[in-house]
């Protein structure tokens, strides 16, 4: 290997071992430290000064103790498991909104389809904290939203939205729309119409032919947009802080309260590698299926 | 395009045969060259030589080696094995940026970004030629090519045909010690084609550089080429003259290859110098043949003849040595010729062509009707293998 | 020739109102002169004024820039050696790695991300800062950047770099010369994608962060916290105002460059 191919891939691969390998590196065996009145707040701390005994040292009092306060502590299990279960919930919402749009655009005379696609991008462009943002004024008590249906008779009393698990749906929802209608779009968009005039001519109805032959063809754009919006709402923050309640519990915020507010680093470390562990499993079927996705494109 | 048709007989007519002459240096050797991508064996232990100014064709089917040939002549693939000389010096440790040869893509692979006037001058900018002449060779290239017109056009602005010439151009540009041409052009229609081959062998001609292209069209590479390879498994089958490689194929593989063929199997008797007789069915005449092979008597061997030199009839010729009495199953009317499909007693199926010389409606033979088929003892070809 | 159906235009009407009226609401209500959110007390651009005169909304906004423009132009070289090694590099020890490595940012959680650098800086560093920010989102913009890039290279046709190679330009030689100048719009996009990352990210530059360095987004998210501000509706309206002009235009201007392609290629065809 010559120095310049050494150095066209040693540079890359250098930055992302120093900034995003060895910081993992360092959560694990904080998460396995315990804390301290100390700066770094957390102990033990490797001390390569004292060799070999201080290596040996430092690994014999590492533990897990930070692993076994998360299970016994209800707030930590009721906290993954409600970030799973709004997850989950956004996810299937999302799907509800986005593909009928996605099915709307792909089915849109030519000449509208690279309108419809900008329309659809523009608002991933925009400042996320600001589109979250914009539903505080709608959702809350005086808000636009209760106006609009105490206006029109439908309620007598404003509800309460803002600061409820509902309004954290609608945020995801809303956010992740666009990582959802831009992969089913380009499998539909791929799909020739010559396919549903087939099954039209082997005796479909319009209706029949959308379930037995769109609908399966547009599966690995469905398969990729639910993953592209549940794995990064499971360690959502900023929207279960703007619109959540007090009692919307997502791991996202746990992990940074306990570490700004309650400075447990041990601790936030070892929820770290806990939603990551619940993270591999998505993020594998994932990679799984963009390389199915791939293969079948070649 | 007023081109002199020049066919592989005038080849043979201006004597132009290094091949044949122990004192030829040749400009590219293989030596025992093997290349193999982890088990595959790409070009298996294969030797050739090719000379100056020859138009030397690649032929076989895809995954037959001969786009691997082709890169390690190019610099992009190495030998796994073995010498690839050029002009007696060993090129393999030579990267592709050094080497005296340039390749025409087969994608053409024009940079988008650059005119037509830059993708020419891309190699000479590169090169020890002083600037001021850089202009001269382009122009000169663009007139050899008839791209003037052309010269300020982004590859995009043009139409495949000018895009082929530019390819074309700019791999001449730099006067290379060797073209490489990978399936030239593929990417044009037939019409287009048959043009352009024409004008391919006069460039070659007038520039006096020797071409190695990569083909796997057998029509393409019997035009153009002085001699052909025929590739199969990364080995060369048969390497001739297109008239050789046709008229005197050395295996059923190459026979069949290119164009149509006969095959009939049989046993090999009465084996004389120079002739024998094939007998290939009970109750049959046998097949009456000249060859050149070593041939034993009771020999399993093979008789390949191409369908042109068979007549069809009513009467057998009687100055033809063979005969054989069959049923017409098929015809097959092209235009200028008919196929007829002939099935013998046996039940082996012979192709004979004829030259339609006279109206549709006075042919003498239809469907079902029984006829002889003639042909003479030198027509076809004994083939061992 | 294709035309709406009514089912088609109603879900997209809307969808699109579902992801356009949150905004347009946000950017009306910017010009409110009163305080209350719903409630409309005339026209006025009085928090544009107090918005413009507020020094750590100014400060912040200057931070967040320097940010990013260090941020894209660091990512964006990053970026694209990372895609490609990984599409033209062959192979090398660790690639597996490698190609992992470059993926799993772009489907990580900011607070992962964010606790983990954190933690890696108070090692480092004796202080964070700017300059810590500046590497975190490098670290994970540069992974978008080299999707957007290899996906180019990916489709670019790698006999042009072979050509040029052939032609007797050296490796370095044929990829400035020949490979960047047809990936560009690629690298451009890339470059605008990991700018307006950094200029977005609030988690991680919130831990990453040191003093003197609070970014636009720490700014927002700490006012709106406890509530809808007209000032940030007024600092959202200049945002989406900036964004929507870009994006529109950058559109257009692609837009009439296939168009005018096209034209070529028909024209092409037609005089040969």
């Amino acid at each position: 290997m010559n120095l310049r191919r050494l150095l066209l891939i040693g540079v890359p691969y250098a930055w992302l071992l120093v900034f995003f390998l060895v910081p993992f590196v360092i959560v694990i065996k904080i998460s396995l430290s315990d804390i301290a009145l100390a700066i770094p707040p957390y102990t033990p701390t490797l001390e390569l000064s004292e060799g070999w005994q201080g290596i040996k040292g430092f690994f014999a009092q590492l533990d897990i103790d930070n692993f076994t306060f998360l299970t016994t502590d209800p707030l930590y299990v009721k906290a993954y498991w409600s970030s799973l279960q709004i997850a989950f919930i956004s996810t299937a919402l999302t799907l509800l909104v986005a593909y009928p749009m996605a099915y709307g655009m792909a089915r849109a005379p030519e000449e509208w389809r690279a309108t419809l696609m900008m329309l659809v991008i523009l608002p991933f462009w925009t400042s996320f904290l600001i589109r979250v943002y914009s539903w505080m004024g709608i959702l809350g008590k005086e808000g636009f939203l209760n106006a609009a249906l105490l206006w029109l008779g439908l309620i007598d009393e404003p509800l309460t939205i803002l600061n409820t698990n509902t309004a954290v749906y609608i945020g995801i929802v809303y956010t992740y729309l666009p990582f959802m209608i831009l992969p089913i779009y380009a499998t539909l968009e791929k799909l020739d119409d010559s396919l549903l005039e087939a099954a039209e001519d082997l005796g479909c109805t319009r209706t029949s032919a959308f379930w037995r032959v769109t609908l399966p063809l547009s599966r690995p754009g469905v398969v990729a947009g639910c993953f592209l919006v549940f794995i990064p709402a499971l360690g959502e923050f900023v929207i279960p802080s703007l619109l959540g309640g007090s009692d919307t519990l997502m791991i996202g915020k746990v992990l940074y309260e306990e570490f700004f507010s309650n400075r447990d680093w041990p601790v936030a470390s070892a929820v770290a590698v806990v939603l990551l562990l619940i993270l591999v499993i998505p993020i594998i079927l994932f990679q799984r299926n963009q390389q199915k996705q791939l293969e079948a494109d070649q | 395009m007023a081109q002199s048709p020049r066919n592989s007989f005038s080849h043979a007519a201006t004597a132009f045969a290094p091949w044949n002459d122990p004192n030829a240096q040749p400009l590219i050797q293989f030596k025992n060259v093997t290349k193999r991508f982890g088990d595959f064996v790409a070009i298996d232990n294969l030797t050739i030589d090719i000379y100056e100014r020859e138009f030397f064709a690649l032929l076989g089917p895809s995954g037959c080696g001969k786009t691997t040939l082709m890169r390690m002549l190019a610099g992009f693939e190495n030998p796994s094995e073995g010498q690839i000389l050029l002009g007696g010096k060993d090129i393999v440790p030579v990267p592709p940026n050094k080497r005296p040869v340039n390749m025409m893509f087969q994608s053409y692979a024009l940079f988008p970004h650059l005119s037509v006037w830059d993708n020419i001058a891309f190699g000479l900018k590169r090169s020890d030629m002083p600037k001021d002449q850089i202009g001269d060779r382009v122009a000169e290239m663009l007139r050899l090519t008839r791209l003037d017109k052309f010269a300020k056009r982004k590859p995009h602005q043009i139409s495949g045909g000018q895009r082929q010439r530019v390819a074309l151009a700019r791999s001449l540009a730099k006067a290379p010690k060797l073209l490489l041409l990978d399936e030239p052009l593929g990417a044009l229609d037939k019409k287009l084609r048959n043009e352009t081959q024409f004008e391919l062998m006069d460039i070659q001609e007038k520039t006096g550089t020797t071409f190695v292209i990569v083909t796997h069209d057998q029509e393409e590479a019997m035009t153009v080429a002085s001699r052909v390879a025929v590739m199969d498994h990364g080995k060369m089958i048969q390497v001739d003259t297109p008239a050789g490689i046709y008229e005197n194929p050395s295996s059923v593989y190459v026979a069949d290859f290119i164009g149509d063929v006969n095959i009939i199997e049989g046993k090999a008797a009465k084996v004389a110098s120079g002739t024998l007789e094939l007998h290939y069915a009970e109750g049959a005449e046998p097949i009456k043949a000249t060859t050149d092979a070593t041939v034993t008597e009771g020999q399993s061997i093979s008789f390949a003849i191409r369908p042109e030199k068979i007549a069809v009839s009513t009467e057998p010729m009687a100055d033809r040595a063979n005969h054989a009495r069959g049923k017409i199953i098929d015809i097959a009317y092209l235009g200028n010729v008919s196929t007829y499909h002939v099935r013998l007693p046996s039940g082996q199926m012979m192709s004979a062509q004829m030259t339609n010389s006279r109206r549709l409606a006075r042919r003498d033979f239809t469907w079902e009707d029984e006829v002889w088929l003639s042909w003479t003892d030198t027509a076809g070809v004994i083939l061992t293998e | 020739m294709r035309r709406f159906s009514w089912f088609n235009i109603t879900s997209l009407t809307l969808g699109f109102a579902f992801l356009y009226i949150p905004m347009i609401i946000l950017v009306i209500y910017s010009f409110n002169g009163g305080r209350l959110v719903t409630v409309w007390a005339g026209f006025s651009t009085k928090w544009y004024g107090e918005l413009l005169s507020n020094e750590d909304f100014l400060n912040a906004a200057w931070v967040t820039i320097r940010v990013a423009l260090a941020t894209a132009t660091l990512a964006t070289i990053l970026g694209t050696l990372a895609a490609y090694v990984m599409i033209r590099g062959g192979r090398f020890f660790g690639r597996t790695l490698f190609s992992g490595m470059v993926v799993a940012p772009l489907v990580m959680p900011d607070v992962i991300l964010g606790l983990s650098l954190l933690l890696l800086f108070k090692v480092m560093f004796s202080s964070a800062g700017m300059m810590t920010v500046i590497l975190a989102h490098t670290t994970f913009t540069m992974c978008y950047v080299s999707v957007v890039v290899s996906s180019r290279l990916v489709s670019f046709d790698k006999s042009l770099e072979e050509a040029a190679l052939d032609l007797g330009a050296t490796p370095f030689d044929a990829f400035k010369s020949v490979t960047l100048p047809n990936i560009a719009p690629a690298v451009v996009s890339g470059w605008l994608l990991a700018f307006t990352l950094s200029l977005d990210d609030l988690v991680i530059a919130s831990f990453t962060t040191g003093p003197g360095a609070t970014t636009l987004p720490i700014k927002i998210f700490s006012a709106v916290r406890l509530g809808v501000s007209p000032e940030i509706n007024a600092l959202s309206t200049i945002m989406i105002g900036i964004v929507t002009i870009g994006v529109i235009s950058f559109s257009l201007i692609n837009k009439r460059q296939v168009a005018q392609r096209l034209r070529d290629e028909k024209t092409a065809e037609a005089s040969a």
